[in-house]
């Protein structure tokens, strides 16, 4: 099969012009030795089916950062039949560079000059037949967002691939240290110490055919972007209006996705109950109870996030697209600096107040790895809605009216303290490697196409690969609370009972007891479960629960419990989203140890405390 | 004198960039080169980063990078 690879900078539409060419029929592909995702689609192309390879976007084959060094990989093993490069028309200035670059590598290639509309509008003139001379390639026009020049360009992808039948790889150029490499770092570092010779020269010819080919005006007309920033950014106002922009959206994505969680789960229920649980009559009581409340129940939990992250997405990609995001990194540098984080990580983070889930797949705006880890790390400390309504019961339960507010206010001050604090503490280890310098492009207004694309693209990912994960950690908490049969479900005879006793020696310093420990096994699942867990666990209706609860716990406990609920691991599907996203099993066991340890340390410092003091 | 002392609204010439291999290819990338003229627009409070442009292209750039960029002031 025939294969052609896009590759482009940041910010040129690279995914815009892949979507369009290709349709919606993309999917996530896997190569040996390349961990980031990587885009796929077959189109029938030239008789036959050629494979699209959205790469991911790169300022340079010879820098040093993730996405580049998997751009390289790619290209120095898998044979491509053609490369074609999206380059931003406006901003040739500087992106003829990874042009030339990729034209010492002597693969065919096609260059699109993307957002020749923004081109056109800022005065600059592009001599085609010049700069497809000094390319050595062809070059097209194309606005990738309206489809101008669209045809046109895909003719010259079918043409140019039926010139060259024989894939090829990147000729690589041989260095006098005998390692063979696309320049990745060892031939970097040393075109460096040869001061900057290396570099000077693509400068040089960079320049050259930028003169012959290219016409822009020195100065740019006064636009829309710079009159905007103007009021965004302002040194004063800036900020303000940042956060009341977060705040709006993050209304809009819970006050649209939240009742929708809720009407899922409510149909899903309803399903269970009128259809599901009668027809399942005559099964055996066990074996139904594993189908309702173990696998039903596991895809359940998998299904009630899809509204929320399908809204997220929508929401998260207009900020992204728009240019605020990169906006938002700017007013917040100042701060984030300070813990290793930027402010695409506080967006992302406050979103997670909401839910956890979207969050941490939301930390694919950020392209340094280290920097996506450690924002994963915190995200799951935001007191998410569920997290919320265990808090507003427990504290209405057990608090005076009075203080119930501020106690409730506490929550959200430790949620941000042991966020903050394990940004500080862990900031060494997740240093970033990425330069912080970050391209504030032009405010555009995405498509709506592209919106409900994008968002559909990552729910369907995460449907995909995380059910199976949730299904069975589901199932297997349903077997720890309903094995040896015969005893009570949930009850202190069960295999959960006795795992809790058995980690009593551990909970009980932080006045916790064994039947409540149960509960955190629940908990552990979703805590949307975990009232209703306790009103099991405690014998009672939810409705004298409140009573129930008020009798057995003083408040100590109770503050002690929510704190171990507000800080160890979220949820499950919390869990599974990190272990997708950070496509690393030992960094997701790392995330849970790290969250119960500090889940524990606190509630020990806090339940200890009082005892001392009282 | 670096582009961290070049006041908002206006501009310089890189005459010279002493930046590690990683941020000096980045800057490069970005457009930030040796003879290119660079605008500042604006800077972030609280010791915030600098927004500049250099050709076509806006970027916001930490006020400790932005020390590693030697500049002349345009004439």
């Amino acid at each position: 099969m025939k294969r052609v690879a896009i590759v482009g900078m940041p910010n040129t539409g690279k995914s815009t012009f892949f979507n369009r060419l290709t349709g919606s029929n993309a999917r996530v592909a896997n190569w040996p030795g390349i961990t980031v995702d990587i885009q796929v689609a077959k189109i029938p192309l030239d008789g036959g089916t050629a494979e699209i390879v959205d790469l991911p976007g790169i300022y340079s084959l010879h820098g040093s950062s993730d996405d580049e060094m998997v751009v390289c990989r790619f290209l120095e093993r898998e044979p491509v039949n053609l490369c074609v490069v999206l380059l931003h028309a406006a901003q040739l200035d500087r992106q003829l560079t990874l042009a030339l670059q990729l034209k010492a590598l002597k693969l065919p290639m096609l260059v699109l000059l993307n957002m020749a509309d923004e081109a056109e509008t800022l005065g600059v003139r592009i001599d085609i037949a010049k700069l497809s001379a000094a390319l050595g390639s062809p070059v097209r026009l194309i606005s990738a967002k309206y489809g101008e020049g669209f045809d046109v360009a895909r003719q010259s992808i079918e043409s140019l691939v039926d010139e060259h039948p024989v894939a090829a790889r990147a000729a690589i150029p041989s260095h006098s240290a005998g390692t063979a490499c696309l320049g990745c770092s060892a031939c970097t570092t040393d075109a460096l110490s040869n001061g900057n010779g290396r570099v000077d020269a693509l400068d040089r010819e960079l320049d050259r055919i930028f003169r012959s080919a290219v016409n822009a005006p020195e100065s740019l007309p006064e636009h829309l972007t710079a009159r905007l920033d103007r009021v965004l950014l302002h040194p004063w106002f800036g900020l303000p209006l940042f956060f009341t922009t977060v705040f709006l959206l993050f209304e809009l994505v819970y006050r649209i996705g939240l009742p929708m969680q809720d009407w899922m789960a409510w149909a899903l229920d309803r399903l269970k109950l009128d259809l599901l649980a009668p027809a399942l009559a005559p099964a055996p009581a066990l074996l139904r109870s594993f189908l309702l409340e173990g696998v039903y129940d596991g895809l359940g939990t998998v299904l009630s996030f899809l509204p929320i992250i399908v809204i997220f997405f929508v929401v998260m990609a207009v900020v992204e697209d728009s240019g605020y995001l990169a906006r938002a990194a700017f007013l917040m540098d100042a701060l984030m600096a300070k813990l290793g984080l930027d402010g695409r990580a506080f967006v992302i983070q406050l979103m997670g107040y909401g839910c956890n889930v979207p969050a941490i797949l939301g930390t694919r705006v950020m392209r340094s790895r280290a920097m996506r880890l450690l924002t994963m790390l915190i995200v799951p400390f935001s007191l998410c809605s569920a997290r919320l309504q265990v808090f507003v019961f427990l504290v209405g339960a057990i608090f005076t009216a009075w203080a119930a507010p501020i106690v409730l206010f506490s929550l959200y001050v430790a949620s941000f303290a042991v966020a903050i604090l394990t940004a500080l503490i862990w900031q060494k280890r997740y240093t970033s490697r990425e330069p912080m310098l970050l391209e504030l492009p032009p405010y555009r207004l995405p498509t709506p196409a592209h919106l409900l694309r994008q968002a559909w693209h990552v729910s369907e990912h995460f449907m995909r690969r995380a059910s199976g994960f949730i299904v069975g950690g589901v199932v297997a908490i349903w077997v720890l609370t309903h094995f040896p049969t015969g005893v009570p479900a949930a009850g202190p005879e069960t295999l959960a009972g006795r795992l809790a006793l058995l980690l009593s020696p551990i909970f009980k310093p932080i006045g916790i007891g064994p039947l409540l420990s149960i509960t955190l096994l629940f908990g552990f699942v979703a805590k949307e479960i975990v009232i209703g867990a306790l009103a099991v666990i405690y014998g009672s209706g939810q409705a004298h629960l409140a009573g129930v609860l008020a009798k057995n716990l003083d408040w100590a406990q109770a503050y002690s419990f929510m704190l171990f609920t507000l800080i160890y691991t979220p949820c499950l599907s919390t869990v599974a989203a990190v272990r997708q996203e950070s496509g690393s099993l030992r960094f997701t066991l790392f995330a849970i140890g790290w969250s119960l340890a500090l889940a524990w340390f606190t509630s020990f410092l806090f339940y200890q405390g009082i005892r001392v003091l009282a | 004198m670096s582009l961290n002392q070049v006041p908002s609204g206006h501009a310089a010439v890189i005459r010279e960039i002493h930046a590690g291999e990683h941020l000096l290819q980045r800057m490069v990338a970005l457009g930030l080169r040796r003879g290119r003229k660079v605008f500042v627009i604006r800077r972030a409070n609280y010791h915030g980063p600098l927004h500049v442009r250099v050709g076509m292209t806006e970027l916001m750039i930490r006020r400790t990078d932005a020390d590693s960029v030697e500049v002349a002031v345009d004439p």
